[in-house]
């Protein structure tokens, strides 16, 4: 059981995709601009996350091992065309505002790294609870850019104003430079704590 | 006219890096010297212009055959096919330009800017002049973006930087000033 929670929550904060192994950059910083795109984007990341960790894990026998990465990419290409089309029917406004970053959840390095590296090594259950706390550490890290990013630079929170009209803005945070000014930030922020929590040891 | 205004607005103003955020992942990771960013750019311009003129042909055949959903699956199908054959090929033909690009091409299919700029060429419906002009031209700005990094990064490498800003954290923070600097370019070019 222990093991369980571990490649759990690996994903979460020790081997976080974005912030720790700098995987997933694109989507992480274009999809940020607000809350609700950070979270749609994580949450469809996840799903494609485990469902293709579900699949590759059940076939991880069958595939012979030179064609393997053709074959991992079919899988996800799958998935990501049932999110792209779910989202089209159900949610029009989330879809046109990921726009082409949907489609783009293909080339993801996360995912394909994650199939590479552990679901086509490792059980069912065990590739399920990776692929889940992977996309939550990602969804993690796009929803701590996003909040940031829609506080200060529009003075709202998921699209609900906080700070009155008043509130002047930053539109440098929502557009493109405020992503890697934030992201570079909070980086240096995790660093200075992970090493204040160091040496307090 | 229209020709040079694409290139100005795909190489300047919607820079792939700074304003689609396409590509990231090669942007960080191998901008560490300038030839080795050179390598890599023209690996992507060479790609990337390929690519784009194949897949507005793949578009053309799914558009025929009434199965446009399988556009994801086709387009990345294609392209690391044709990834692979241009190492074949190259490798046969040139094995000089072979060995200047040769460890960069295989990290170019999982390059999000090659997919990506073939579907956004296909959302805004150009010709395939139109197309290949602005694969090219995304493909320079790619490239242009990667040497200004990389000659910065070299500077960086001897620079005084606080503890925790080391490493990756002020290469974000490099890039997000050079991204600044390219919003100067915003509305040279309207309407594209």
């Amino acid at each position: 059981m222990p093991s369980i929670a571990k490649e759990f929550s690996k994903g979460l904060l020790k081997e976080n995709p974005v912030f720790r192994l700098m995987l997933g950059l694109c989507p992480t910083l274009a999809t940020s601009t607000s809350a609700t795109d950070a979270l749609g984007m994580g949450m469809s990341m996840t799903f494609v996350l485990v469902c293709s960790n579900i699949v590759i894990s059940l076939i991880r026998n069958l595939i012979p091992d030179k064609i393997r990465i053709p074959c991992f990419i079919v899988v996800i290409a799958s998935f990501v065309t049932v999110v792209d089309l779910f989202l089209k029917g159900f949610m029009y406004d989330l879809h046109k505002s990921l726009g082409l970053f949907i489609p783009l959840i293909v080339v993801n390095c996360i995912i394909l790294g994650r199939a590479e590296a552990f679901a086509s090594k490792n059980g069912l259950l065990l590739s399920i609870v990776d692929g889940l706390g992977m996309g939550l550490g990602f969804t993690l890290a796009l929803m701590s850019l996003g909040v940031v990013r829609e506080f200060i630079g529009g003075g709202s929170l998921f699209k609900v104003p906080l700070l009155g009209a008043g509130y002047p803005g930053v539109i440098v945070l929502i557009l493109p430079p405020g992503a890697f000014l934030t992201i570079g930030l909070l980086m240096g922020l995790l660093n200075k704590m992970e090493k204040a929590k160091g040496e307090a040891r | 006219m229209t020709l040079i205004l694409i290139i100005i607005a795909s190489v300047f103003v919607t820079n792939v890096i700074f304003s689609n955020f396409l590509g990231l992942c090669p942007y960080f990771g191998v901008s560490k010297s300038i030839p080795t960013s050179m390598g890599m750019g023209m690996a992507v311009v060479f790609v990337m212009t390929l690519a784009s003129g194949i897949t507005y042909f793949m578009q053309k055949l799914l558009v025929h055959f009434g199965i446009e959903y399988l556009q994801t699956v086709v387009f990345i199908l294609v392209i690391a096919a044709l990834v692979q054959l241009v190492e074949i090929a190259l490798k046969k033909l040139s094995p000089v330009l072979y060995k200047a690009l040769g460890i960069y091409l295989p990290l170019i299919t999982t390059n999000c800017a090659i997919l990506g700029v073939a579907i956004l060429n296909i959302q805004r419906q150009y010709s395939l002049l139109y197309n290949i002009v602005f694969a090219f031209g995304s493909a320079v700005g790619f490239t242009l973006a990667l040497i200004i990094f990389a000659g910065v990064r070299e500077r960086l490498e001897v620079s005084d930087i606080p503890e925790g800003m080391k490493g990756n954290p002020i290469s974000f923070i490099t890039a997000g000033i050079i991204a600044l600097a390219f919003m100067g370019f915003a509305n040279l070019v309207k309407g594209i």
